[in-house]
């Protein structure tokens, strides 16, 4: 893939990205602060290839750290704006909370 | 169809899975929707990169995912809500991390494999000054956030900073002119994590949600740099989608604070005192009440506003002020809660905390939607808060705040302002509205208060 192909990638999701976020409502802003945080741990992807690739052990170890680090962010990330989500149905029947998928 | 095309149209459901999952995440209806549709992509990415015949080793992978998932999901279940922002910040630092981490092997690799061409050495140098800078100034934020940081920095700090950017930028170009070298590479990402360490440091509690906002938007960016590195679609636009609404929000902040991002990042902090002197402000000016003259007011209210700070979240005062709100309802007053953008530590913290606390979100008033309807309203209690209702803004030109959006609370029938002493907020001034004629002072813990109240309701 070119450089221009993925710069063209970036600035559109970069336009799709403003017009998503600006009408979002001030009460939702922290989860969609821990939600989209969650999402840029997609990075984890990137460190999937580089700790199985298993070139050298230095890129390994590094990949591991970084695999540990971004699942972190990924997991915790979706499960933290669920349970916040939770809160926020309009109060009637009160379902239970299913809190932990991810 | 050969398995690279596989891999990149999974990658292509991810990205529309995260597109759907942001939209979701704009209502609140839908928002938890869409928080799973974002989890969604995220597994068919993971999944489809595991299919990836680079990949040899998967005990490397299961025991990351394994380590990271475990201390995730604790996190993520045993945080206070008040608590929020710090773990955001926590996140944030460790997405930022793990770009310069994956960043840095893959360089490696390439360097070793003879196959650095420009793009892998620029983005390669793009994420780790991004991804070390948002690393150490996420733990820094964090910190601060948590009260176990009160440093804020050296006389210079700033300028230490600007030389520090200079000389990031230097390694930047020499990671690309000399890509060979890969301690170019490291001693990039080290001046970066201490330039995110220093420019954090001197920031203070009220600009928080603005550094939040601005290290959310950076890890995206690190993310998407990274994903030039190893030319991946989906780590470019995901970043990409999550830059673009850190930089939103870092945009409503900083207008709710009447700051711009640059001046919280690069300035001193507003200078304190402004022309007003406390003394001269409230002398024999203020008139103190109690909890069950406080009572005996609400009792005759037909429309009573709530109007939160973050002191509210320090006091844990919210159960008791949702206890206050039910009280009043049963007697048929009409509660309705006016939040301020920057009311608590990060944006929409205090929404969250109300929602914690049982509220319904849909009573809760954007400052837009509040302002007008003071006038009509009988009572406001101020809970905590200062700076965001400290009428100086509109009527004082030389005030620190000037031109910063309040909340204007002054317009209601009588204020009643629950907070512990005169001391000041965060921007250090004297608020005239705790002197003004309609407003009662009820001095005390938010918690302690409340609950007081609640109790001559209830016995009233």
């Amino acid at each position: 893939m070119t450089l221009v192909i993925s710069l063209t990638l970036f600035v559109l999701a970069v336009f799709l990205g403003v017009e998503l976020i600006t009408k979002v409502p001030p009460t939702l802003h922290t989860p969609l602060m821990s939600g989209s945080n969650a999402i840029s741990g997609i990075t984890l992807i990137g460190a999937l290839v580089s700790a199985g690739a298993d070139h050298r052990a230095l890129t390994t170890w590094l990949g591991f750290a970084a695999v540990a680090l971004a699942t972190i962010n990924v997991v915790g990330g979706f499960v933290v704006t669920n349970r916040m989500l939770a809160m926020f149905t309009t109060r009637k029947p009160k379902r239970p909370a299913a809190e932990t998928e991810a | 169809m050969n398995r690279a095309d596989f891999i990149e149209l999974g990658y292509l459901v991810g990205a529309s899975l995260f597109i759907l999952g942001l939209k979701g995440l704009g209502r609140p209806r839908t928002a938890r929707r869409g928080n799973l549709l974002g989890a969604a992509g995220m597994l068919v990415a993971i999944l489809v990169t595991l299919i990836d015949q680079a990949i040899v080793s998967y005990w490397v992978l299961a025991a990351g995912l394994a380590v990271g998932s475990a201390i995730g999901v604790l996190l993520a279940v045993k945080v206070q809500m008040t608590s929020m922002p710090e773990l955001v910040a926590l996140f944030n630092g460790f997405g930022g991390a793990a770009s310069v981490l994956v960043a840095g092997a893959s360089f490696i690799e390439a360097v070793d494999l003879g196959l650095v061409d420009d793009q892998t050495s620029v983005a390669a140098a793009a994420t780790a000054i991004i991804g070390a800078v948002t690393f150490t100034g996420s733990v820094v934020a964090f910190a601060k956030l948590r009260e176990s940081l009160h440093w804020h920095g050296f006389a210079g700090i700033r300028i230490v900073n600007a030389v520090l950017a200079l000389v990031s930028l230097g390694l930047a170009v020499m990671v690309v002119v000399d890509p060979g070298n890969t301690m170019w590479l490291w001693a990039l990402v080290a001046v970066g994590a201490v330039l995110g360490l220093l420019v954090v440091v001197p920031i203070g509690g009220a600009d928080m949600p603005v550094v939040i906002a601005l290290l959310n938007s950076l890890s995206g960016l690190a993310a998407s740099s990274t994903g030039f590195v190893l030319d991946n679609t989906l780590l470019i636009i995901a970043g990409a989608l999550v830059g673009a609404s850190g930089i939103i929000l870092t945009q409503i902040m900083s207008v709710a604070m009447n700051r711009s991002a640059l001046s919280v990042l690069f300035a001193d902090a507003p200078s304190a005192g402004g022309g007003m002197d406390a003394d001269e402000v409230y002398a024999g000016k203020i008139t103190k009440t109690s909890a069950e003259e406080v009572a005996m007011i609400l009792e005759t209210a037909n429309r009573v506003m709530i109007v939160p700070g973050y002191g509210l979240a320090v006091a844990q005062a919210q159960h008791a002020v949702s206890e206050l709100a039910k009280l009043l309802e049963a007697n048929d007053t009409e509660v309705v809660f006016a939040i301020h953008p920057v009311a608590g530590r990060m944006p929409g913290h205090m929404n969250v905390l109300l929602a914690e606390a049982e509220i319904d979100y849909e009573k809760l008033l954007e400052m837009d939607a509040a302002n007008p309807t003071f006038a009509q309203t009988d009572v406001a209690i101020v809970l905590g808060a200062n700076d965001v209702v400290n009428p100086s803004a509109n009527t004082d030109p030389d005030s620190p705040i000037a031109g910063m959006p309040v909340l204007e609370v002054g317009d209601a029938q009588t204020v009643i302002v629950i907070k512990r002493s005169l001391s000041p907020g965060f921007a250090g001034i004297p608020n005239p509205l705790f002197a003004a004629d309609n407003a009662l002072m009820l001095f005390g813990d938010g918690k302690a208060a409340v609950t007081a109240i609640n109790k001559a309701l209830a016995e009233g």
